[in-house]
């Protein structure tokens, strides 16, 4: 289908990008990979009069270590994120979840930085940020600014980011030697998770963190199961007795994919086998 | 000259790749979106949001001023010359059927009819002009769904006074085919097995790879119009029929097709409103859906409630079967669309010798996209409530399902065999093809499996499915579709041409959309005629070249046009025998026709089917009594159908904590008479069982309550992609069941793979969790409905509607138990 007539802007800065968002307000909307926004253009379910590509901008692709994080920029895309070294090391549950967004020309083609903007919540990267802790740098008029990944996460395709500002990067605290699995339920390969858990832990279990995918209007946190398993032993039966927990808090849509009281249910028992594969047991 | 001595090896049966694909893969082709005409417009179609509304009133001057609109037309612009969308299987002759306008002035019935169309210089202007039309409707009651629709409380069409089309009935005992169902089903009650059931066949959406397109020309002397349609013939024929043009003033050309499925078998409101337009402005027109109106407003399939009752002695010796369907059309009566259902009454019965037998279709309308053939068409349904309730009499009887179905099938030295249906096999023999898949299987090892699981209490647990399908194809006997009240014959037409230069055209009147065809037809004239395979052309699809056909669907091209072809091959060899007697002064009798040569027995004299198409075409010197040419052509109607069959057995891997389902093996044994190409049959197969197992697991089309497409987008209707099968196990028997209907022993397999693997996974899957007390999972079997099935007993949650037994009142209700 073809999309409404809107104006191509190509900034090759960040500053130039800001400025032009300036310009245009809630008229323009910003192009990263593009494998969300072009199909809502396409269906004309959006129809933004400008459409600023960060695509140029190469400041803002590219991951580095700085310290007690790594640095992921805004348009490195999902095939990069899993597969970089620095990721594997030190944020392995993000390169997990990289390798399963969509399919193979989705994952070159879509950025981390737009997808987690863009905050689907069934989208695969927003629960692992959140579990990592990851921190959301912001660029505006006047500079930029941090957010935790607590605050970051607001509604529905609603985040922290204002209109006239622009993901640049994410801070991604070291977990290094962190186990980690991201288990994604889904019917078909190519479909949005109905479920997923993004589950990474230290040691066998000293801590764990669960972040949960479409059980709720934002990713989730599964505190409860989170404070069971820390300073556990990695055994089956105690693993899946603190995922029994998981689903608390929770309030996931029902869809024709399923109801919610089937999605905790999945929630609960994927929580425990995404654990139990993150502790290598 | 070509040296025909050094043609190769027979070409029949050999894996030769598709000449047609590197055109077709690359994309470098004449697909109809890719016409371009000097002055051409484009369309915009403006679209019902409401399944079901009055029009009140259109106002189009916002859009006529948008830029490059050359025209906003709505319903009452048009006169009688927009036409009609026929329905051409009127199933019985008090067949209520609802006036279907392609665009309608008053009334819409369905969301995403088309109620005005934007034509403008190009197809993002018409596309952004359609959203400034301003409809005002008034929303009136819509009916959606089968149970509804019979309420007749709310109807789809006020002035037909109900929602019930048609009742089609076949009775074995009134048609002397066989004995009284009653009579059985009273016996089974007191001294024997009674199972009932209720099926729900989904409704599905044939989702082709090209989305449908239209191109109408009207500057000519004839009014072109290409479409991406299967059915090419029939297109032109409807369309002289209902829009007042005569026939010779119609060219129809079907170019390179991307995929039907039967999603393309149709006559749609697209084509007629783009040809009416196209006549107004005089001028060129162009028309491709998006995916989007293609899955609101291409046609549907299947959507029927099957409800079953199969009476058996307590041996599990079936003794009678009782079928009704309750069917919906959607909101319009489409091309075959009541037919669609019928087409199945003669497959409940399958391979099996039952004594009795009775069918009733109930035809239903409602407020939603009108439904039609969809691959397979009839045959899946019936193949599904078959396979499906004879699992159940085997967990009744308490045998393996591969037992009870031997105890019931038409053994291979019973064939001729005439089914209770009326229909006479021709030839098979299920007991080889079981045995070869079993073997392939490994059927044993799987059960043995399956046992320790269970035993173990696995949380996966492994369940193997059976389908023994065989099928009624190559769509056909002229007679028999007249006596069903078909609207058209089944015969199909070819030609051969010898061209001067020795090369080959033949002209089919089938219709490829992705099949092979020009493959395959290539490989039977390269060796009836004995010319290379190179040097044959196959030509289809255009009405200025192929001017007699039926077109493609029903697994017809090649057991129909194939036999045509064969018939029109052999008048030219006639006729060359005859030319080639002249030329080289011996008798008809001594000459011998082998590898495209005519020799004189005995001598080292011949000529080459080459040199005496040349010779033809020169004309110097050929005999009185023939006119020089040695091309021919034929018209084939076969007098029966064609039966292929086949067993497969699907293996299931259910994971009983969350209801995921997982294919662990697929085999299927299909017995098809002779093969022309195991390439192309390989990949129909394979094809055919992805959108076979597709039905049971993924694809389920789901409008609301208010006649919304919910699954309107592959997002929500969801298609397997290749990530999500299994690599199948294709195997044929090793003396496979040549058809004796046509020359070539060729049975159709278009159709075979979707028809058989529906019912082999559902029954794999609940095989796998049937001791946890299930013994039904409604399609698509997602994970949550398995899930739900395993613990529909752990609290009290009321049985849901679809579980319930039908049989009357207080009768006894076999499910429990065994057969008492």
């Amino acid at each position: 289908m073809i999309p409404v007539q809107f104006d191509y802007l190509a900034p090759t800065s960040v500053e130039e990008a800001l400025s032009a968002l300036g310009q245009h307000g809630d008229d323009a909307k910003i192009l990263a990979g593009g494998q969300s926004l072009l199909p809502v253009l396409r269906m004309r379910l959006n129809a933004p009069e400008v459409v600023i590509d960060l695509g140029g901008i190469a400041s803002l692709r590219g991951i580095r270590d700085d310290g007690d994080a790594i640095v992921i920029g805004a348009m490195t895309t999902h095939h990069d994120v899993r597969d970089h070294a620095l990721v594997k090391e030190h944020a392995l549950l993000l390169s997990k979840a990289a390798a399963e967004v969509a399919d193979s020309q989705i994952r070159h083609r879509g950025t981390f930085g737009g997808a987690l903007a863009h905050a689907d919540p069934a989208g695969d990267l927003g629960a692992p940020a959140l579990a990592l802790g990851a921190q959301f740098v912001i660029a505006g008029a006047g500079g930029t600014r941090t957010v935790e990944a607590s605050d970051f996460f607001v509604d529905l395709f609603e985040t922290a980011i204002g209109e006239d500002e622009i993901l640049t990067e994410v801070r991604v605290p070291k977990h290094t030697g962190w186990g980690a699995h991201y288990e994604k339920f889904v019917r078909v390969a190519h479909q949005w998770p109905i479920v997923a858990i993004a589950a990474t832990v230290k040691g066998s279990i000293d801590e764990a963190r669960v972040g949960l995918t479409n059980m709720g209007s934002t990713p989730l946190r599964a505190t409860a199961t989170e404070q069971a398993l820390a300073g556990a032993t990695a055994t089956g039966d105690g693993v899946r007795a603190a995922a029994e927990l998981a689903a608390e808090g929770t309030n996931p849509p029902s869809d024709l994919n399923g109801a919610a009281d089937y999605r905790q249910h999945l929630a609960r028992v994927l929580t425990g086998r995404a654990v139990l594969k993150a502790a290598g047991v | 000259m070509t040296a025909t001595q050094d043609r190769p090896a027979a070409e029949i049966g050999k894996d030769r790749r598709r000449k047609e694909d590197q055109r077709l893969i690359t994309g470098r082709t004449r697909w109809t979106d890719n016409i371009t005409l000097p002055g051409m417009l484009h369309l915009a179609m403006v679209r019902s949001p409401f399944a079901h509304a009055t029009i009140t009133s259109v106002d189009v001057e916002a859009a006529k001023a948008s830029p490059n609109v050359v025209a906003v037309l709505s319903g009452k612009d048009f006169g009688d010359e927009l036409g009609v969308c026929i329905n051409a299987w009127p199933i019985t002759p008090d067949q209520k059927t609802p006036g279907h306008s392609p665009m309608p002035a008053d009334r819409v019935a369905f969301a995403g009819e088309i109620v005005a169309v934007v034509v403008a210089r190009s197809a993002a202007e018409a596309r952004d002009a359609a959203e400034l039309v301003d409809v005002e409707y008034d929303e009136q009651p819509a009916v959606i769904g089968i149970k509804n629709a019979l309420r007749d409380e709310v109807l789809a069409h006020p002035d037909l006074g109900t929602n019930k089309s048609a009742l089609w009935v076949f009775d074995s005992a009134e048609a002397g085919t066989g004995s009284d169902v009653e009579a059985a089903i009273e016996t089974a009650r007191t001294d024997g097995i009674l199972i009932e059931r209720e099926y729900r066949q989904q409704r599905l959406i044939p989702a082709f790879m090209e989305p449908r397109s239209v191109v109408v020309d009207p500057t000519g002397e004839q009014i072109t119009m290409w479409s991406a349609t299967q059915i090419p013939h029939i297109l032109r024929f409807a369309l002289a029929a209902t829009t007042g043009v005569p026939e010779s003033k119609i060219r129809v050309i079907a170019p390179d097709v991307g995929g039907g499925f039967g999603g393309k078998l149709q006559t749609t409101p697209e084509e007629w409103i783009a040809w009416a337009v196209a006549r107004r402005l005089s001028k060129p027109v162009k028309y491709t859906e998006t995916r989007s109106e293609s899955l609101m407003a291409a046609h549907h399939g299947r959507d029927q409630v099957q409800t079953l009752t199969l009476a058996a002695d307590k041996e599990g010796n079936v003794t009678g079967f009782k079928v009704h369907l309750d069917a919906d059309l959607g909101a319009y009566i489409a091309v075959v669309g009541g037919g669609v259902p019928v087409l199945g009454a003669f497959m409940f019965n399958a391979i099996y010798k039952f004594p009795s037998y009775r069918f009733e279709c109930q035809t239903v309308l409602t407020n939603t996209t009108f439904t039609d053939a969809y691959r397979g068409a009839g045959r899946p349904e019936a193949t599904y409530a078959i396979e499906r309730i004879m699992d159940e009499l085997a967990t009744e009887v308490g045998v393996d399902p591969l037992e009870i179905r031997e105890r019931n099938w038409i053994k291979h030295e019973e064939f001729p065999f005439t089914t209770v249906a009326g229909l006479e096999y021709d030839t098979g023999n299920y007991e080889a093809a079981t045995a070869k898949a079993k073997e392939s299987f490994g059927y044993d090892a799987l059960r043995a499996e399956q046992k320790e699981r269970r035993e173990r209490g696995d949380r996966v647990q492994l369940g193997i499915g059976v389908s023994t399908f065989t099928e009624m194809c190559g769509l056909a006997p002229s007679r028999v579709l007249g006596s069903l009240d078909y609207g058209a014959g089944g015969w199909e037409h070819a030609s051969v041409r010898m061209l001067a230069t020795g090369k080959v055209e033949i002209v089919t009147g089938a219709s490829a959309h992705g099949q092979g065809h020009e493959t395959a037809f290539s490989q039977i004239v390269a060796d009836r005629l004995g010319v290379p395979f190179e040097d044959v052309e196959v030509l289809h699809g255009d009405t200025q070249i192929a001017h007699k056909g039926l077109d493609t669907y029903g697994s017809r091209s090649l057991v129909v046009g194939g036999e045509a072809l064969v018939k029109a091959v052999d008048k030219v060899i006639d006729k060359a025998k005859h030319l080639a007697a002249h030329l080289l002064e011996a008798s008809e009798d001594d000459l011998e026709y082998k590898g495209g040569r005519f020799t004189v027995a005995g001598t080292d004299q011949g000529v080459a089917i080459q040199e005496l198409a040349t010779a033809a075409f020169a004309a110097h010197n050929y005999p009185e009594d023939m006119e020089p040419s040695i091309d021919a052509e034929a018209t084939y109607d076969p007098v029966n159908f064609n039966y292929p069959h086949g067993t497969h057995l699907c293996a299931m891997e259910v994971d009983t904590e969350t209801g995921a389902v997982k294919m662990r093996k697929y085999t299927c044994c299909d017995d098809i008479g002779t093969i022309i190409n195991p390439l192309i049959v390989a990949g129909q197969i394979h094809g055919g069982l992805v959108q076979g197992i597709a039905q049971a697991l993924w694809e389920e089309a789901v409008h609301d309550d208010a006649g919304t497409l919910v699954s309107g987008s592959f997002v929500d209707y969801l298609l397997p992609t290749a990530a999500d099968t299994i690599s199948f196990d294709v195997v044929h028997t090793d003396d496979p069941s040549i058809a004796t209907t046509n020359t070539l022993g060729t049975k159709g397999v278009g159709e075979a793979g979707t028809i058989a693997s529906t019912p082999a996974v559902v029954n794999a899957v609940v095989d796998a969790v049937r001791h946890l007390g299930v013994s039904d999972i409604q399609m698509p079997c997602t994970p949550e409905r398995v899930w739900r099935a395993i613990h529909a007993g752990d609290g009290d949650a009321p049985t849901p509607e679809t579980a319930m037994p039908h049989f009357r009142e207080g009768a006894l209700n076999q499910d429990e138990g065994a057969g008492q």
